[in-house]
């Protein structure tokens, strides 16, 4: 069983009646098909109505789902012939972050992600998403690579933060992240970052200095965790609820602020209901980007990235 | 004549320039108390060592305008950008009047100072965070600024030289101000693919998004001695990893030995030694200094 979302329950419990009606009108073979098409009808309306309303913090929990799709999952079911690639040549493999390459509708692409782990133990291996120095420098041996051999990059964003940890600063997370930025600037291969969960300050944007964002519906992006916001603005992390909706992290504040491009829509309830169908809609969101990009020279791509970035941002000018 | 003639001389000159409001940043306090060894002494005296303690040698904070007029040539300096203006993208409580409040105290229209000038005889554009502008936090006015300076820097083919000082990202702007790491980096890749220099000078304190940006990605990267320099804070790192982090931790001198600084200058010759760096990277002349 799925862990259960607050603002859903009233779903999930309609849900479950309409099961316990069914079975209980089996096993006493009565006929009760009209007052069953009625509840379900209902459910239909209150999934609508609960799941098209989310608040700022429901948006959060889904995001923070412990089924959430991640990364290995849609390279699973998107790609083809992936092999991953491992390692940063300089100091270790950061399972925080999987790359490799793959054939995406018949063309060669480079795939790189934030990867976290649905068991406590995998988490354990993968330090829960959040990556060291080491993770953002094989991220960007990956993207060299792609450029090198011309092949687009999709960058999959999934990550609370970049590790806040001793060996990482004396390893030089500033500069992991500030050299992807810089560098990533200067591809001259299409470059799509794709926001799945949560995207977590300067160690989500390390992945995404793209000619496009999308963000899946229910994802987030933000400077600080909401818990973070709390407990610096009001100096309690439990008012996080109200520092999700003041610091506007959901897609369509980001829409709103122009920071992306497009939102893909999820089903119903978030994508961990269906990520088959969830991956078939992000593949048809990827494949019409990708030829929206294909049209741009080398020279192009740079320009899209630098004009995209340089208009973000809001001030008065007189 | 020395350089310490030369920030007397600018700073009062400096001050013309930034309205009256200045007094505040020179406490009417004849004496001052250096916040590292707690020794008292004349302010004066500290002033005249460009606000280098002369017992421990600690270097004290300075505004955005004591740096200019340590740093570039006497009178060369013209700022760029002053009339871009903050505004409450998320609409916080307060954060305009903050910001009315840190302009009046520092007589800056944002945390970060730009504009072009010359290190001993060389044009440069300069950028220059000043801290105690809302503690030198990256909103979209400072990201704007920075940018378009080292815009100017490409359009001029010409060094850019920024000075660090920084909280990290202004949280007030939420994700506007994260994207600014990314809006200063799309400038700088541009600037560093015409082959230019750019040098980053990271004072204290230089962390968060700032530090994970244009900060540490200079041709050098150059810092001032015992400047805290780091992405996570301390606190954060110590209920993390539950363990004891050294008492150097994130200091200038920790970064150098795990090599992620090219060098530390002592203030009295970061003037000399930058513009010996720029001369060195002279288009077209003999290199010779
Ligand atoms: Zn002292």
């Amino acid at each position: 069983m799925s862990k259960i979302m607050p603002f859903e329950e009233p779903v999930i419990k309609l849900r479950e009646k309409i099961d316990e009606l069914k079975h209980i009108a089996q096993d006493a073979e009565v006929d009760m098909s009209g007052e069953i098409e009625k509840l379900e009808a209902r459910l239909e309306q209150l999934e609508k109505s609960i799941y098209s309303n989310m608040a700022p913090w429901d948006r959060v929990q889904v995001a923070r789902h412990p089924e959430r799709p991640t990364t290995l999952a849609y390279i699973d079911a998107i790609f083809e012939d992936f092999i991953e690639l491992h390692g940063d040549r300089l100091f270790g493999d950061d399972a925080a972050i999987v790359g490799g390459i793959a054939s995406f509708n018949g063309q060669p692409i480079t795939i790189i992600g934030h990867q976290r782990g649905k068991t406590t133990k995998e988490n354990i291996r993968r330090n829960f998403g959040m990556p060291h120095p080491e993770g953002y420098r094989k991220a960007l041996r990956l993207m060299k690579q792609a450029e090198k051999f011309n092949r687009p990059i999709v960058c999959f964003i999934d990550t609370k933060g970049a590790y806040p940890g001793k060996a990482a600063e004396e390893r030089g997370q500033s500069e992991a992240i500030a050299r992807n930025l810089i560098e990533m600037a200067g591809l001259k291969v299409p470059v799509i970052s794709i926001v799945i969960g949560e995207g977590g300050s300067g160690g989500a944007l390390a992945l995404g200095v793209a000619n496009r964002i999308l963000m899946l519906e229910n994802s987030t992006y933000s400077v600080i965790s909401p818990e973070g916001a709390a407990s610096i603005l009001w100096k309690d992390a439990s008012l996080a609820k109200q520092a999700a909706e003041a610091m506007k992290i959901t897609a369509p504040d980001l829409m709103d602020m122009k920071i992306i491009d497009t939102i893909i829509p999820e089903v119903a309830g978030g994508a961990h209901r269906d990520i088959d169908k969830q991956a078939k809609v992000m593949k048809e969101h990827l494949t019409a980007t990708l030829e929206d990009l294909s049209v741009l020279n080398e020279e192009e791509l740079v320009q899209d990235r630098y004009e995209k970035f340089k208009a973000i941002g809001q001030f008065i000018e007189n | 004549m020395s350089i310490r003639d030369i920030f007397s001389v600018n700073r009062k000159k400096q001050r013309g320039n930034f309205s009256a409001t200045k007094e505040k940043d020179f406490p009417e306090d004849l004496m001052t108390k250096c916040p590292e060894c707690r020794k008292i002494h004349v302010t004066k005296a500290v002033e005249q060592n460009l606000k280098v303690c002369p017992n421990c040698q600690h270097h004290l904070k300075l505004t955005a305008q004591e740096r200019v007029a340590i740093f570039l040539d006497e009178g060369s300096f013209t700022s760029l950008d002053d009339h871009l203006q903050t505004t409450n993208p998320l609409g916080f409580p307060a954060y305009v009047e903050k910001i009315e409040v840190d302009k009046k105290k520092t007589g800056l229209n944002e945390a970060v100072l730009t504009g072009v000038g010359t290190l001993q005889g060389d044009k440069v554009v300069v950028a220059i965070m000043d801290s105690h502008f809302r503690m030198g936090s990256m909103g979209s006015v400072v990201g704007e600024k920075i940018t378009r300076a080292i815009e100017k820097a490409t359009e001029l083919r010409v060094p850019f030289i920024i000075f660090t000082a920084s909280g990290g990202a202004r949280m007030q702007e939420g994700v506007l101000s994260l994207m600014q790491m990314a809006k200063t980096s799309v400038a700088l890749s541009r600037h560093s693919e015409m082959g230019l220099l750019y040098i980053s000078i990271l004072t204290h304190p230089t962390t968060g998004g700032v530090s994970a940006s244009f900060a540490s990605v200079g041709d050098f990267n150059i810092a001032e001695p015992q400047a805290l320099i780091g992405f996570a804070g301390r606190r954060v790192i110590e209920q993390t990893v539950r363990e004891k982090l050294p008492d150097d931790f994130q200091t200038a001198e920790f970064l150098l030995a795990h090599g992620q600084l090219d060098a530390i200058f002592h203030r009295h010759e970061m003037r000399d030694k930058v513009a010996t760096i720029v001369k060195l990277h002279r288009k077209g002349e003999a290199t010779h200094v």
